[in-house]
């Protein structure tokens, strides 16, 4: 089945069935609802970092350098852990300035300079050949190894071939025209593609199953598990070799560079860019993307040493390139449904990676590149007056089939000599040249134009020389004296022993030296010279980026233009139609009817600008606006002068801010303490009312008694005596009152004198029991104490702990029926504390009256027949103590059965310390 | 506001944490003829560490970025 016809259609069915959801992305984005609002697509298309180099490389690097081909995933993996930093400033800035290229990032940061933003075209372009290469190299092996199933039969590309005979070049031909269909359909004003983000998701789920399944059928089909291939590896010191992490023996640094080198292409590789920047569709959506990612990564090289060291195993002595094994293993066992559908994983690693690059390249390309140049030499803004979008569209599609062609090329003059891997990082080398341009351009103000381009040109030569001509020699399109002599037969130019510099693989060698001349470069032509008005305005857009600056890009615009000149503008390149509809929205934002303002604002060029950086990029946006606006150029004095006011202003409002938390915190204070006032003032008018309705009942039968008195002078002697013995008893009672008001009032205005010391419950209690031993003669009461000894001291004043004491056991009395009453008084100990407990089989207290007891002047019982006895203040003024104590005041009942009083309270500090002890030895 | 300072900080030591675990010397500790389960040492070892990296990762940034 697996005839030519057969991979053909296959082939072209997935490409249609790709285009297909690409289609259906686009119509959804168009509808609003968008498919890619998802974190977990959006850590799917990041996974575009996976190509051909991981579906067939990896295994082909592990054949030769064991772990080795790892740090590649393990620089991402580290890098995206710092995503929340570098990557959201990245996409604020972006989507800020409607950037859409890296080379429109390097550019608009240094002034919007044209020159910045053709060089790192250039520059993106050259690096990304070898790597376009790498995939038609893949596509084409592998499709040359499927043609002549069953047989494996190594494919030769010999560079005689005549390139109609070549089938990589049909492939690139090929992949061109899907890239066409799929990202230049229509010009957007962000230059975002939905459609193809869904589409590269969906891709990056295709190569993964088909990696995971060639894997788990090498690993568990071929071999018994991961333990028999590793065990079968110990019979050969060869292959064991492998199984260190650096076989070659040549220490750490290539190790460490590619750790570098891969964390900065993941950010700065175009494609990178594009999906994980320019098609960010939701900054939250880098939470999942920060460890989804590198799952993924993880996932797909699970199986790459197994499926290396197998096929060793397997082809031993055979012809057999391990940059195929992926695809071979498969086939040399003859099960074409696992070599198909390893065949289409590998088809959608390079189709994912060549789309996205190439939409990307040709966007640069295109902005970056051709429209200055047409800008400069046609006046194209000037002459013509017909709508541009078409030729825009014509410019990338164009952009698209040169940038595959000379993909084509690298890989005809280049391709044989080097094996995947070798190949993509001669790439990843190229685009980290953009690192010190970008990071020091997020974060360093002084960076200027004059200092981008030196650094990045002087890394982008010394590239170039150490690792592109190399390339080229090593495949014999150059002559190779000067990688054996130098340059001019002079020693210390040899490119890959540059200086004398050995002891470097040929990764880590290029990357020292490109990066010292880029950084030192760059770092030294900025200080040369003060940054510019444009730099500098530019530096605090780029620099402040995650501060809410606000527009400063329209504060520091002066000038008259037209709104009428604008939208025409506007619309020769995004269309009349698209045009209008956008300037209408943007006025009805703004709150302005249409057509109102003759005159455009700052905010209204700011936003012509930048619709316009959205499709031919920020530097010739620029120019077009200049062109159609009279403009006031700024000193940089006065940009300085305005962004200082800006900076100012935003000082001024953060203090505001700082102040206004504080005033805020204040008022909540303030309206606390006054609620707790109102509170303490209710509590006193209760109390007061309370207190003077409590203090009227005895005061009344004194007088009533003493009335009685008055009037009847020849009363007995004995009523006499009783009289007068009420009276003396209810002015007791007058007094205990008042002592325990104003005692209450003490203990809750916090005013009341504790004197705590260390304490022995027991000894309390007996004091306590004694004392009311009367009371309980008086009942004809039994008291059973059960107070056990040597118990911890706590901490209370005893004189408090007593009157608690006493109040409990003389509540307990007073509810006892005379002659048959018990009281028994119990002392345990508990975990943190003790507890005294007062039972009596008294009548009890009803449930619903049990927290009703311990609120002031309220006391239960059937008040119409029973004269209160208390003053309602005992056990309110009893847990009170108990609580300031550290400890609980309850009761228990059953009504009938009597209630039990219960207290705890805590050990003493030193006591617990000491049990602590005692406990740990 | 304190917790995204937290959430970040966590985010930077992962960062680190991965950068010493990932690389020499830490690595080369692990470069030895053993196995563990029979799969050569070095290469468990990386794949462990990275899976622990990942999980902090996610734990820093899932459950702190609210």
């Amino acid at each position: 089945m697996l005839e030519a016809p057969v991979v053909i259609a296959v082939s072209l069915i997935y490409l249609g069935l790709l285009f297909a959801v690409a289609w259906w992305g686009d119509e959804r984005a168009d509808q609003k609802r968008s498919l890619i609002a998802n974190p977990t697509i959006y850590a799917l298309s990041m996974a575009v970092y996976c190509t051909t180099w991981t579906f067939y490389g990896s295994v082909g690097r592990a054949a030769v350098s064991g772990i080795g081909f790892l740090p590649v995933y393990l620089g991402p993996t580290l890098v995206m852990a710092l995503c929340w930093f570098l990557l959201l400033k990245m996409i604020r800035i972006v989507k800020a300035n409607r950037i859409t290229s890296i080379a429109d990032f390097i550019s608009s940061r240094y002034g919007k300079s044209h020159v910045l933003g053709g060089l790192v075209t250039v520059i993106a372009v050259v690096g990304i050949i070898p790597y376009i290469a790498l995939q038609l190299k893949a596509v084409s092996s592998s499709v040359s190894l499927l043609l002549s199933y069953p047989e494996i039969v190594m494919p030769n590309h010999s560079a005689t071939m005549s390139v109609a005979a070549d089938i990589s070049f049909y492939i690139a031909l090929i992949l061109a025209a899907f890239t066409i269909v799929f990202g230049t359909r229509h010009l957007d004003a962000t230059e975002r593609h939905e459609g193809m983000v869904a589409a590269i998701a969906l891709e990056s789920s295709v190569k993964l199953v088909a990696f995971l399944a060639v894997g788990v059928y090498v690993t568990y089909g071929m071999y018994d598990g991961f333990g028999d291939i590793f065990e079968r590896v110990n019979a050969s010191p060869e292959l064991l070799r492998l199984t260190t992490a650096i076989p070659s023996g040549k220490g750490y640094t290539g190790w460490f560079s590619l750790i570098v080198l891969s964390a900065m292409a993941l950010l700065f590789l175009p494609r990178q860019f594009q999906v994980a920047v320019v098609e960010n569709v939701n900054e939250a959506h880098l939470k999942r993307a920060a460890w989804l990612f590198p799952l993924y990564l993880l996932l797909i090289n699970v199986f790459v040493l197994p499926i290396a060291l197998g096929g060793l195993l397997h082809f031993v002595g055979q012809d057999v390139d391990a940059d195929t094994f992926v695809l071979t293993l498969p086939m040399s066992q003859r099960h074409e449904g696992l070599t198909l559908l390893v065949f289409i994983g590998g088809l959608s690693a390079a189709t994912g990676m060549v789309i996205v690059e190439t939409i990307a390249l040709s966007t640069m390309a295109c902005n970056d590149l051709v429209m200055p140049l047409l800008i400069r030499h046609k006046r194209v803004a000037f002459d013509e007056s017909r709508d541009l979008s078409r030729l825009l569209l014509g410019i990338r599609r164009g952009a698209i089939v040169v940038i595959l062609l000379l993909g084509y090329l690298y890989f005809r003059l280049a391709g044989e000599a080097y094996a995947l891997v070798a190949i993509g990082l001669i790439s990843f080398s190229a685009v980290a040249q953009f690192a010190p341009a970008m990071i020091g351009g997020m974060y360093w103000r002084g960076g200027t134009r004059d200092g981008a381009l030196a650094g990045l040109s002087a890394g982008f030569l010394v590239w170039a020389y150490t690792l592109l001509l190399p390339s080229f020699a090593k495949s014999g399109w150059l002559p190779d004296d000067f990688l054996t002599q130098g340059l001019f037969g002079i020693e210390l130019l040899r490119p890959q022993q540059l200086f004398g510099l050995t002891g470097f693989d040929e990764i880590a060698h290029c990357l020292f030296w490109s990066f010292l001349a880029n950084i030192g470069a760059y770092v030294g032509f900025s200080l040369l010279r003060p940054p510019t008005a444009a730099e500098a305005t530019q530096a605090t857009v780029f620099v402040d980026a995650l501060k809410d600056a606000g527009p400063v890009g329209a504060a520091l615009w002066r000038g008259r233009a037209k709104v009428s000149d604008l939208q025409e503008l506007v619309a020769r390149f995004l269309g009349p139609a698209r045009a209008q509809a956008l300037f209408t929205a943007y006025a009805r934002r703004r709150g302005v009817a249409s057509g109102v303002m003759p005159e455009a604002d700052a905010q209204l060029v700011q936003f012509a600008e930048s619709l316009l950086a959205g499709a031919i990029g920020s530097a010739s946006a620029r120019v077009m606006v200049a062109s159609v606006a009279k403009e006031e150029p700024l000193s940089i004095d006065e940009v300085m002068h305005i962004l200082d006011e800006a900076s100012q202003l935003r000082t001024y409002s953060r203090e505001l801010e700082r102040k206004s938390r504080e005033l805020t915190a204040a008022t909540l204070d303030l309206q606390e303490a006054n609620q707790r006032l109102q509170e303490l003032d209710r509590v006193k008018d209760d109390i007061m009312s309370s207190v003077t309705h409590e203090l009227r009942t005895p005061l009344t039968s004194i007088r009533a008694f003493s009335e009685l008195l008055r009037d009847d002078p020849r009363m007995h002697l004995a009523d006499r005596e009783r009289f007068l013995g009420l009276i003396v008893s209810e002015a007791e009672r007058l007094t205990r009152l008042i002592n325990q008001t104003l005692d209450l009032a003490k203990i809750e205005s916090g005013r009341a004198d504790w004197n705590g010391c260390e304490l022995n419950l027991k000894e309390v209690v007996e004091q306590s029991v004694a004392a009311t031993s009367q009371l309980f003669r008086e009942k004809e009461a039994h008291v059973e104490l059960d107070l056990p000894d040597n118990l911890p001291l706590i901490l209370a004043d005893r004189d408090r702990l007593i009157q608690v004491m006493l109040n409990l056991l003389s509540n307990a009395v007073k509810f006892l029926a005379p002659g048959s009453g018990r009281v028994k008084v119990m002392l345990c100990l508990l975990a943190d504390g003790l507890e005294v407990s007062v039972a009596d089989n008294g009548p009890g207290i009803r449930p619903e009256d049990q927290q009703l007891i311990f609120e002031k002047f309220r006391q239960v019982g059937d008040t119409m027949t029973a004269k209160p006895s208390g003053t309602g203040l005992g056990l309110p003024i009893s847990r009170r103590i108990v609580e300031h104590f550290g400890g609980r005041l309850w009761v228990e009942s059953v009504p009938g059965e009597g209630a039990t009083f219960r207290f705890t309270l805590p050990f003493a500090p030193v006591q617990e310390q000491a049990l602590a002890q005692v406990a740990a030895a | 506001m304190h917790r995204r300072v937290l959430a970040s900080d966590r985010l930077i030591a992962a960062f680190l944490f991965g950068c010493v675990l990932f690389n020499y010397p830490v690595l080369s500790l692990f470069d030895r003829h053993t196995t563990v389960l029979s799969i050569p040492l070095v290469y468990a070892y990386i794949f462990f560490a990275w899976v622990v990296v990942i999980a902090v990762m996610a734990w820093a940034i899932e459950r702190h970025f609210k």
